[in-house]
């Protein structure tokens, strides 16, 4: 999957706040702040958000330390003054902020926001999701992997190419999980004379590896020959790893993603709908799930799969030989000669008994990966089958979101 | 703004520029470490302390952290940056360009002012010399000599100003801060709560947190004279202080945090078992609380005072937030609330605003110390104590103004010597808990370690951790 760069709209805000169990209130930030955005009343010192400009000139002459405090926040919703002189103590840390984003390059954030858009603002993990390590590899410090296996998944003849690349970290640690991404970093420079930016692609391997105990990771990449709109565009990252050769070495950062993960409980379910190479997260999360299968640990697993045609669909040889009664596939072709175009959308209402009891169910997943313009489609595809069943999607929604259970990337 | 350490005298105000003032100062350096070696913290002269000197007075600057030997400390001179086209902002100069020399006949008072806040910082130097020797851990051991050698250094603050301003007068003057001392019946400190003695850390805590404060709101008022370079010297000093305030705040936070956790894990309340456990019960806090509150309260002097009129309409000792505030900065038609005892009661009578200013300042500390107690009440909250401290009644134990006549108890109200006497001991630390205190006071300098009647602070200097080699002993 290649999330493309930035695009900034929900942009992630690293709000300045000012800790009230330790300040003591001297006054020597406000005294300091060369942009008034210190002030304080008879209770709290606070910061505003709106004119605080990252100067950093009021940290050293803090005797507390009350003022290096930092809370990842939406931009549009930083915490107000008012909520802040109301405090007692800071506000916890959201689980985004505690953990994955609240570390993130400003760059990666900003790319992760706009994919995970559509889920509506932050969701949390699955309660029974592993501990997921991130940002562990920079731009400064990149890991360097090994190319140990490029495949072509689409057909000879198919209109695009889409490429299974297995990457060897080797001795370098690169733990990732199901759902996570990793940055690739082009190698040269733009036109401007700029680094590229860096590209970011789910893994689609499970969390021991493309080959189980094996430090390697897999990606599924779509040669990118045209934009958004049809036109001739040649895409730099997608290129270069299609065009990689065995033994090649590549520069990647990451992992990055803390929420959009697989529950890990006995009898969990994962509902995925995908399209395109936004199957590689679904891919990785249903081989782990296949490679247990032995251990007989129950839940169901729906998966609803769009592509132009067959030989477009990567893994369609592999995912036509995993057991019915271990997977429910739901294929929909948009461009097969002869037939109605079928999308995903169409599928899911086809199957609404099913889909809406996994919904209600709570301990089924939701994962939704593919292009933008899916979103909507699935979105209203999942209200009419509610309401085909006499539910309310305009309620169900926000529960799921609340408990974990609905996460979407899309790009 | 760098400060120039290559000088013998560390310095931003361009010492190099007046050899007669550079002469001056050099012969008084000398005298001022004779002064520290003498009366300085006890049995320092190998020890290395993470401390934090000031490389320039800009905000990147002047927190600068590294281990220093205690004897090399560089004391210096800093100014805060000069304000271009300052005025005087208050009394009968008002609009007038700030002075940046010593108006001719405002000379001996400003003298006067500058004198009485320069003798308090060698005196508390003086009055905490020996609880080095009783530190409950290496963190406290560090915050106590920054703040030694910062009251060290505001010293050098004021004595610059005597010797810049004040020629020959000045230099005498400088030369009397280091000879009058701490508690000496013979030539003692000025101000009556500077010859009190600091004989622990629970009163070092209360002097850093109520004593230091009157520092602060002084300091604030005299950031805001007409005197050019008095304003810029304090509004350094006063970024210093805050350090100062932090160390009792939080030295007291963490004193209560610890008798929290000993009283809610053993299910006690009774003082005599929480005594017995090691930890200092809340009574006692509470009294301490109630000596420091009272002795910083005459420090602010009496509450109708003819000097304070002559200061304000003169322009050289503003009001804390002086420019802040919104009104016509000559008080001559307006009046302030002070207490006087009239027929056995407290009551509250109106005096002259211009007058009343010793009062207005004493209030406006009482407003910010009062604050603070409340963040320690949560504390208290927090652990599930039933307990609340208290500032007391500003008239209670006071020993300079009117009130001083009256035995007036913490709650305000006039009582009889009879039961002055028979209750001063549940009001004010007896010689008992004095005794408990010191008998806590053991030397902890094991790194990570603290006496078991403190609590770990929360987090350590300059985002250290708390077990950090803050003093390092050679």
């Amino acid at each position: 999957m290649d999330v493309k760069a930035v695009v900034s709209r929900a942009e992630p805000l690293r709000q300045h706040l000012i800790d009230p169990e330790i300040c003591i209130r001297c006054n020597t930030c406000e005294e300091t702040c060369p942009s008034k955005a210190v002030s304080h009343d008879s209770r709290n010192y606070v910061v505003d958000a709106t004119l605080c400009n990252y100067c950093n000139d009021c940290i050293s002459p803090c005797p507390t330390g009350a003022i290096d405090n930092w809370r990842m926040v939406d931009k549009a919703r930083p915490y107000t003054l008012t909520e802040q002189l109301a405090w007692d103590s800071l506000p916890p840390e959201t689980p985004v902020d505690a953990g994955p984003t609240a570390e993130l390059p400003a760059h990666i954030a900003e790319i992760t926001a706009v994919a995970s858009e559509g889920q509506g603002g932050t969701v949390l993990a699955p309660w029974s999701a592993a501990h997921p390590y991130v940002n562990l590899y920079t731009m400064q410090k990149p890991a360097v992997a090994t190319v140990s296996g490029n495949y072509q998944l689409t057909a000879e003849d198919a209109s695009c190419d889409i490429r299974h690349i297995v990457l060897d970290f080797g001795g370098v640690p690169m733990p990732v999980l199901e759902g996570q991404t990793i940055g690739i970093v082009p190698p040269g420079v733009g036109s401007e004379g700029r680094p590229h930016p860096v590209r970011l692609y789910s893994v689609a391997s499970p969390r021991d590896g493309e080959r189980p105990h094996y430090n390697n990771v897999s990606l599924t990449v779509k040669r990118v020959t045209e934009d958004h709109e049809g036109r001739p565009v040649r895409g730099i990252a997608s290129n270069y790893l299609c065009d990689l050769n065995k033994g090649d070495r590549v520069n990647v950062v990451g992992p990055y993603g803390g929420t959009f993960l697989m529950p890990n409980h006995p009898g969990s379910s994962l509902f995925m709908v995908c399209t395109g190479t936004g199957s590689a997260p679904m891919r990785a999360m249903t081989e782990r799930r296949r490679r247990r299968i032995a251990l007989k640990e129950g839940g169901e697993l729906m998966l609803f799969f769009g592509a132009r045609c067959e030989a477009e669909l990567p893994y369609f040889g592999p995912l036509m030989k995993l057991p019915k009664d271990f997977i429910d596939i739901n294929f929909a072709f948009s461009r097969v000669p002869g037939k109605v175009k079928q999308y995903v959308q169409d599928r899911i209402r086809e199957r609404s008994a099913d889909v809406v009891r996994l919904l209600n169910d709570q301990n089924c997943y939701v994962y939704i990966c593919g292009l933008k313009g899916m979103e909507q489609g699935v979105d209203e595809a999942f209200r009419v089958a509610c309401r085909e069943q006499g539910e309310d999607w305009g309620t169900l929604l926000p529960a799921l979101r609340a408990q974990g259970r609905y996460h979407v990337e899309t790009y | 703004m760098n400060i120039d350490y290559a000088e013998k005298i560390p310095n931003n105000v361009d010492l190099a520029s007046n050899k007669t003032l550079q002469r001056a100062l050099e012969h008084w350096q000398p005298e001022f470490l004779q002064w520290w070696d003498d009366m300085g913290p006890e049995g320092t002269s190998r020890t290395e302390i993470y401390l934090r000197t000031a490389v320039s007075v800009d905000p990147k600057g002047w927190a600068h952290f590294d281990y220093v030997r205690m004897p090399e400390y560089r004391w210096g001179i800093f100014l805060a940056p000069g304000e271009a086209e300052r005025k005087v902002n208050f009394g009968a100069h008002k609009g007038e360009p700030a002075w940046q020399e010593v108006p001719g006949e405002y000379r001996s008072n400003l003298r006067r002012l500058i004198v009485t806040q320069g003798d308090t910082e060698p005196a508390s130097v003086e009055q905490q010399r020996h609880l080095g020797l009783t530190c409950p851990s290496l963190y406290d051991l560090r915050n106590l000599f920054q703040v030694n050698v910062e009251e060290g250094r505001h010293l050098w603050a004021m004595v610059y100003l005597l010797q810049a301003y004040f020629g020959r007068d000045g230099r005498e003057e400088a030369e009397a801060l280091l000879e009058r001392r701490s508690g000496d019946p013979d030539n003692p400190r000025i101000l009556g709560a500077f010859n009190e003695p600091t004989p622990d850390w629970l009163s070092f805590f209360m002097f850093t947190y109520f004593t230091d404060r009157d520092g602060k709101y002084q300091l604030c008022s005299l950031a805001e004279s007409g005197f050019d370079p008095l304003a810029r010297t304090c509004r350094f000093m006063l970024t210093e202080e805050a350090h100062h305030m932090f160390v009792g705040e939080s030295g007291i936070s963490r004193v209560i945090q610890r008798t929290c956790e000993v009283m809610t894990t053993h299910k006690i309340d009774d003082p005599a078992k929480i005594r017995s456990l090691g930890a200092i019960d809340l009574p006692t806090i509470q009294r301490y609380l109630n000596f420091h509150f009272s002795v910083t309260m005459d420090l602010f002097g009496a509450d109708v005072s003819s000097n304070a009129a002559t200061f304000y309409s003169t322009g050289l000792k503003g009001r804390f937030d002086e420019t802040k505030i919104e009104d016509d900065h000559l008080l001559t038609t307006a009046s302030y609330p002070v207490l006087e005892v009239r027929d056995g009661i407290l009551a509250s009578v109106q005096a002259p605003a211009l007058n009343a200013l010793n009062e207005k300042l004493r209030d406006d500390y009482i407003r910010d110390a009062a604050s603070g107690v409340e963040r320690w009440n949560k504390v208290i909250e927090k652990a599930g104590v039933a307990f609340r401290l208290r500032v007391p009644h500003k008239a209670f134990h006071r020993r300079i103004g009117p009130l001083a006549a009256a035995n007036i108890d913490p709650e305000g109200n006039v009582v009889s010597t009879e039961q002055w006497t028979a209750n001063v001991e549940r009001w004010l630390p007896s010689d008992t808990d004095r005794a408990f205190v010191a008998s806590l006071m053991g030397r902890v300098v094991e790194r990570g370690k603290f006496a078991n009647w403190i609590a770990p602070p929360a987090r350590g200097i300059n985002n250290q951790a708390a077990d950090f080699e803050y003093v390092r002993f050679n």
